[in-house]
């Protein structure tokens, strides 16, 4: 069974139509990552997966089901940039709250709560940065906690926006090695991303995404010069100095 | 003063400070939404409703005028929505608009009111800038336990609330029914507005909302010890607020409790511990000093060598 299924949808904000007849499926266990220029939906894609932008049509099932009955089983990493870090909360207050369904509503979380994000602070290497105010973490420290906070849920799909933006070298290196053991632990993650260059090393399937779907399948037969062609338009030259995909710039 | 030690006064000051407490804790769900002003817009767009609902009922029963207060401010909310989702116009240009045309028709019903003047109106100006004073005990406990229940409501949820406030599309995912909150969020929000009117009036009872999470902030890194803090700074402005206006006769209560809790905001812009002006000052030139130190000290230790 898929993990997940897509059947032509479609999503627009106001008049401009930004995913037209997007159809795809998700296999269990994959590293997928969606790639496409500026404005392609990406971003909109997984808010349209996720009920958080609305789809004008369209069929979505996530282990064979609508998302209402499994929503525990999905995970969303959202860009940093989407909420405030100014908000007084600290680093193990930001990860307890992926719990907040586990602990029930209007209930408060007790010691287990606690140790449980701790060891999931611990996995993203920032058990030392616990207590830290959150507007005095660096960017890629916000990135980890958000990954932590995504990871206690214990869902089996992950949707992650740009986990990798503006991230240094070392938290890259970081983060992909807990997706990569996600995906041991045979869970499914889709990350939007950015940096072609990367592709290949850090993703099994990939899929082409320019409002709607360019082309879908395992990185090492898709992720071609012609496809990426297809997928950026003329923009990306250095594909006809025919090195192909192995020299990549970034986006 | 023997208008401290009246029984009625000590009643009325324990209801403004309820409303203060509640204030603050409301105040914080609507800094952190960044709806400051909604609160403003809202307050002023129930002086309308108090006025109609007396036109109505042809008296100022305090149940009557904040059920009146409510619809009108509940109203002038939605033609906010209206107006943002439907149009270009921004939020707070229709917050603006909202709040000038309803407190405006409200001061045009409330002059003619006066006019047709059958005597029972009188008093109806003091929900302009709120009279403490001249609440009876009946309003006193009706306000005192709805501002309870706002204590309680905001208390219960402390978890919830701060889910909604710092990551709503997250909050979403994990089945947070945000809608159903949104709408408890504004019931609050409106609530809080309606049973402070008469205290604290129409136009300064936004202040009440806004100030005390301001200055909360200035205090502490936690959510929940800002919900506190705020709540103290609120209850503490309407307690002293309604204690100094009752010194002298026919002394607006609104302006006092907003001038106290603009001291306290002067106060936590300058002290406050975690944001405060002196603190981030002495922080920087501690740092400056060890900084200093550091590049100084290697050459002074080699000059005291030769």
């Amino acid at each position: 069974m898929n993990v997940l299924d897509v059947k032509g949808l479609c999503a627009s904000y106001r008049k401009n139509t930004v995913l037209n007849d997007v159809s795809f499926s998700i296999q269990p266990g994959s590293l997928t990552s969606i790639v496409g220029p500026n404005g392609a939906g990406k971003s909109t894609l997984i808010k349209a997966l996720l009920g958080l932008h609305p789809s004008l049509s369209g069929s979505i099932s996530f282990f064979g089901s609508p998302l209402k009955q499994v929503k525990t089983r999905v995970g969303y990493v959202p860009q940093r940039g989407s909420v405030d870090w100014d908000f007084p909360t600290n680093a193990l207050d930001v990860v307890m709250m992926g719990m907040d369904g586990q602990i029930g509503w209007l209930k408060w979380p007790n010691k287990i709560h606690r140790q449980k994000a701790l060891e999931a602070l611990e996995k993203v290497g920032m058990a030392a940065y616990a207590q830290r105010q959150i507007s005095e973490l660096s960017g890629g420290q916000q990135q980890r906690v958000f990954l932590a906070r995504a990871l206690i849920q214990e869902a089996d799909l992950y949707f992650m926006d740009e986990p990798l933006a503006g991230v240094d070298a070392s938290t890259e290196r970081a983060i992909m090695a807990i997706l990569r053991q996600l995906k041991t632990e045979g869970k499914t993650v889709l990350v939007v991303h950015h940096d072609l260059q990367t592709v290949m090393d850090y993703f099994d399937h990939v899929l082409f995404l320019n409002r709607t779907v360019i082309a879908h399948g395992k990185t090492d037969s898709e992720f071609t010069a012609e496809n990426i062609e297809k997928t950026y338009g003329g923009t990306i030259r250095w594909l006809k100095e025919g090195i192909g995909y192995a020299n990549p710039i970034k986006q | 003063m023997p208008i401290l030690l009246s029984s009625n006064f000590q009643w009325v000051l324990l209801s403004t400070m309820l409303l203060g407490m509640a204030s603050g804790f409301i105040g914080c769900l609507a800094y952190w939404k960044r709806q400051s002003l909604m609160s403003d817009a809202l307050s002023h767009a129930a002086l309308p409703g108090i006025v109609i609902a007396f036109m109505i009922f042809q008296e100022k029963n305090f149940f009557v005028l904040i059920v009146g207060a409510g619809l009108s401010a509940l109203f002038g909310a939605f033609l906010i929505q209206t107006i943002k989702s439907s149009s270009r116009i921004t939020e707070d240009t229709a917050m603006g608009m909202i709040l000038a045309v309803f407190f405006g028709g409200g001061i045009v019903l409330l002059t003619m009111v006066n006019r047709s003047g059958n005597g029972n109106q009188a008093g109806l100006d003091s929900f302009i800038f709120g009279q403490a004073a001249s609440m009876v005990e009946k309003d006193v406990t009706l306000m005192s336990l709805l501002a309870l229940l706002i204590i309680f409501i905001v208390f219960l949820g402390f978890k919830e609330w701060k889910l909604f406030l710092f990551d709503p599309e997250f909050a979403k995912g994990l089945n947070l029914p945000l809608k159903g909150m949104n709408i408890l969020y504004l019931s609050l929000l409106v609530l809080t507005i309606v049973i402070g009117i008469q205290a604290a009036g129409v136009i300064l009872m936004s202040a009440l909302i806004i100030i005390p999470p301001v200055s909360a902030r200035y205090w502490t890194h936690s959510f929940k010890r800002m919900m506190w803090l705020s709540a103290i700074f609120g209850g503490g402005s309407g307690a002293i607020g309604t204690t100094i206006s009752s010194l002298g006769s026919g002394w607006p209560t609104g302006p006092f409790i907003v001038t106290t809790s603009a001291v306290i905001f002067l106060i936590s812009l300058f002290f406050g511990l975690k944001k405060g002006l002196v603190i981030e000052y002495l922080m920087l030139r501690n740092k400056k000093t060890e900084i200093n130190q550091k590049l100084v000290e290697p050459f002074v230790a080699k000059e005291g060598k030769q």
